[in-house]
């Protein structure tokens, strides 16, 4: 033992001596800043679980179907109503099978395959019509920010889309464009464009708001003076000074706008203005299981699961990124 | 001190910056603030111009304007033979290189989110087309010359000192070799050793470089050390400007002996003997400033005149510029000492 602490200690000091080199290095061939982001993003418990669930789920939903090939749209009524597996430790009656392991619904439609299926549509369409969102919002935001004289005019239709019910203004939207869309992209495709794209355009306005007001504030920041003392021009005064300046607030209306995105695909599949019916989503799945809660709590609670999960998921990730991407936080 | 064969590299003519003030229900303009009211002055090749007054007179602000950071309200500046005053801004940017500019806050004039590389190596990506690694090599260049080291070019802007900070604002402005540099009070958010190492470097790189400063500060005692000539503003507009040396043995303007009089006298026997002049009341506001002088609200000398007819800036001596009226009938007679005797009265 006596003569293994030294050896130990010696070991524990060569991993601390090796990033010595690291620095000295960087003055001739500089280090990759994204090993620096990911470095301190790794600190973040949070986010590391974050960001493990959300390869997990995603993996889950993509690679998913080709491991488990059910179909889920297969009626089997002499299997309905399967209870999951893990009820045959309360109640040693109750119907189970090693073929649905999640249960089946009150069509015999196997619930994993469906979750699986429900959540390639669900995650697609949160993080398009998030990405969507946040491109809207930051845009509209950083132009009535910059540019005073846009700013009255790109506020005030803020303000005015603002004001506007969204429900029924999506609700109407896929009354009139439903059809046209069905028959240009087929019916898939056409109520995906339609939902992320109504999403999307009915979400972007905090984001404006957020970002205008900080855009605001920083225009006055002495280092955008400075920039413009060098001569910077408008475009690259943004892309250079101001975006990365705004990047927190962007950040968190995007983890949010993805939960949103998900739940208001929900709202409008449970309204039927959503994917047509045999096409599940997680937000249908749930909605669909609402009546028989009580009897079946497993169908309303995996789909809840997923969608809970990958959100927290998300704002975990968020939050660890926003920290990551501050040098200050860094301690660069 | 005053070389004749010098030329001007600055030279501005009647600046005015009015920034307009909306008020009521409708915003509608109500009136303006006078930062700066008709200021004219000339900065020879090579030399300093020291930009003193105290804050609020609008030093920043001319200095800014003089760069045209801002669109002014009239007046002439040319930079180095060419006139920039009515140029727009896209057609400045060329102009750039020629001047630059250190900043207050060496804190908030760095982005947070930059390297030091990054934002030494701003200027160069805009108006240069080296390569990375000729570009890499010119910062490692800059920070050597305002003494940084290289080995802290990825780091950002917070793990610095003040001191540091400044460093880094000097070498970005060193970055395109400019002739003018309009230097901010960069020493005002320092410590007083710091203040010193960042007044000797300025110093040097204006030896080594042969740069061209209009130093803005309020502190009167390093103005004295770095300038070769000061300007005095009071109230948007420039009361005195004259050669350092002239300027503290032998201030003109009632405003630069108050001034002068409020700097702290180290020796205390001295210090016990000299008179302070305490000026009564305070600056009058820039949006509404009093008829006739600016001054004649505070001045101890003042007169009739002062109250109505508001005095002209005009050479009184060589090379000694001053708006008084205490200097404007008695020019063409007796020089400066009857209005050294009218000074003397009204004490």
């Amino acid at each position: 033992m006596t003569d293994r602490a030294p050896q130990s200690s010696a070991d524990n000091l060569l991993p601390a001596g090796d990033p010595v080199p690291l620095p000295i290095a960087a003055v001739e061939k500089p280090r990759n800043q994204w090993l620096d982001v990911w470095d301190q993003f790794k600190t973040h418990k949070g986010a590391v679980f974050g960001l493990g669930f959300l390869i997990f789920i995603t993996l889950f939903v993509t690679i998913g179907p080709w491991l488990w090939q059910v179909d889920p749209g297969k009626l089997d009524i002499r299997n309905k109503d399967v209870r999951p597996l893990y009820m045959a430790l309360f109640d040693s009656d109750a119907k189970v099978s090693w073929a649905n392991p999640m249960g089946t619904d009150n069509l015999g439609r196997d619930i994993m395959a469906n979750i699986m299926q429900g959540g390639r549509i669900s995650l697609a369409v949160g993080w398009t019509a998030m990405i969507l969102a946040v491109f809207l919002g930051t845009l509209i935001g950083v132009l009535a920010g910059y540019f005073r004289r846009l700013d009255g005019l790109l506020m005030r239709f803020t303000d005015l889309v603002l004001s506007l019910p969204l429900l029924p203004l999506l609700l109407v939207m896929m009354l009139l464009f439903r059809d046209p869309l069905r028959a240009a992209f087929g019916p898939e495709n056409g109520i995906f464009i339609l939902i992320v794209v109504g999403i999307g355009i009915t979400s972007w306005m905090q984001t404006a708001r957020i970002v205008r007001g900080d855009v605001m504030a920083l225009k006055e920041r002495e280092f955008v003076l400075a920039a413009r003392s060098i001569g910077t021009p408008p475009r690259r005064m943004i892309t250079r000074h101001i975006l990365p300046n705004v990047l927190s607030p962007i950040m968190v209306s995007a983890t949010l706008g993805l939960a949103t995105a998900i739940i208001t695909e929900s709202a409008l599949s449970f309204l039927g203005l959503g994917f047509p019916s045999d096409f599940p989503t997680w937000g249908k799945i749930l909605f669909d299981s609402v009546d028989r809660m009580t009897a079946f709590p497993e169908r309303v609670l995996w789909p809840g699961l997923a969608i809970s999960l990958t959100v927290l998921a998300v704002n975990y990730i968020g939050d660890g990124l926003r920290d990551a991407l501050d040098p200050r936080i860094r301690g660069l | 001190m005053l070389d004749a064969t010098k030329k001007p590299l600055v030279s501005v003519k009647d600046l005015k910056m009015h920034f307009p003030i909306y008020a009521g229900l409708l915003r509608r303009r109500v009136g303006e603030v006078k930062a700066v009211d008709g200021v004219s002055f000339d900065v020879f090749e090579g030399e300093t111009l020291g930009l003193v007054g105290e804050s609020g007179c609008g030093k920043s602000t001319c200095g800014r304007a003089v760069l045209r950071l801002y669109d002014i309200t009239s007046g002439a500046i040319s930079i180095d033979g060419r006139e920039i005053g009515a140029t727009p801004q896209t057609a400045l940017r060329e102009m750039r290189p020629t001047m630059q500019m250190v900043f207050q806050d060496p804190q908030a004039s760095l982005n947070p989110r930059m390297t030091v590389e990054n934002i030494i190596k701003e200027p160069l990506d805009e108006h240069t087309k080296l390569s990375d690694a000729e570009k890499r090599e010119k910062v490692g260049e800059l920070m050597d010359a305002v003494g940084l080291n290289r080995k802290f070019a990825k780091r950002y802007p917070h793990a610095f000192s003040g001191g540091q900070r400044q460093r880094i604002g000097i070498a970005r402005a060193l970055a395109l070799n400019p002739k003018f540099i309009v230097c901010d009070e960069p020493i005002a958010a320092l410590d007083v050793s710091i203040q010193a190492q960042v007044v000797n470097l300025l110093e040097d790189l204006q030896e080594q470089f042969g740069l061209t400063y209009l130093f803005i500060s309020h502190d009167l005692s390093m103005v004295r050390h770095i300038a070769t000539r000061v300007a005095v503003m009071y109230l948007g507009k420039i009361v005195e400007l004259a050669p350092r040396d002239g300027l503290y043995a032998d201030p003109l303007h009632p405003y630069t002996k108050a001034l002068l009089s409020a700097v702290p006298e180290p020796d205390p026997s001295l210090a016990r003997s000299t008179q302070r002049i305490i000026l009564k009341g305070d600056v009058p506001s820039p949006s509404n400033p009093p008829e006739g002088c600016n001054f004649c609200t505070r001045c101890p000398s003042v007169m009739d005149i002062c109250k109505r007819v508001e005095p002209e800036y005009r050479e009184v001596h060589p090379g000694r510029f001053t708006a008084c009226h205490l200097y404007n009938d008695t020019i063409d007679t007796a020089g400066s000492t009857a209005g050294h005797e009218a000074e003397g009265h009204t004490q």
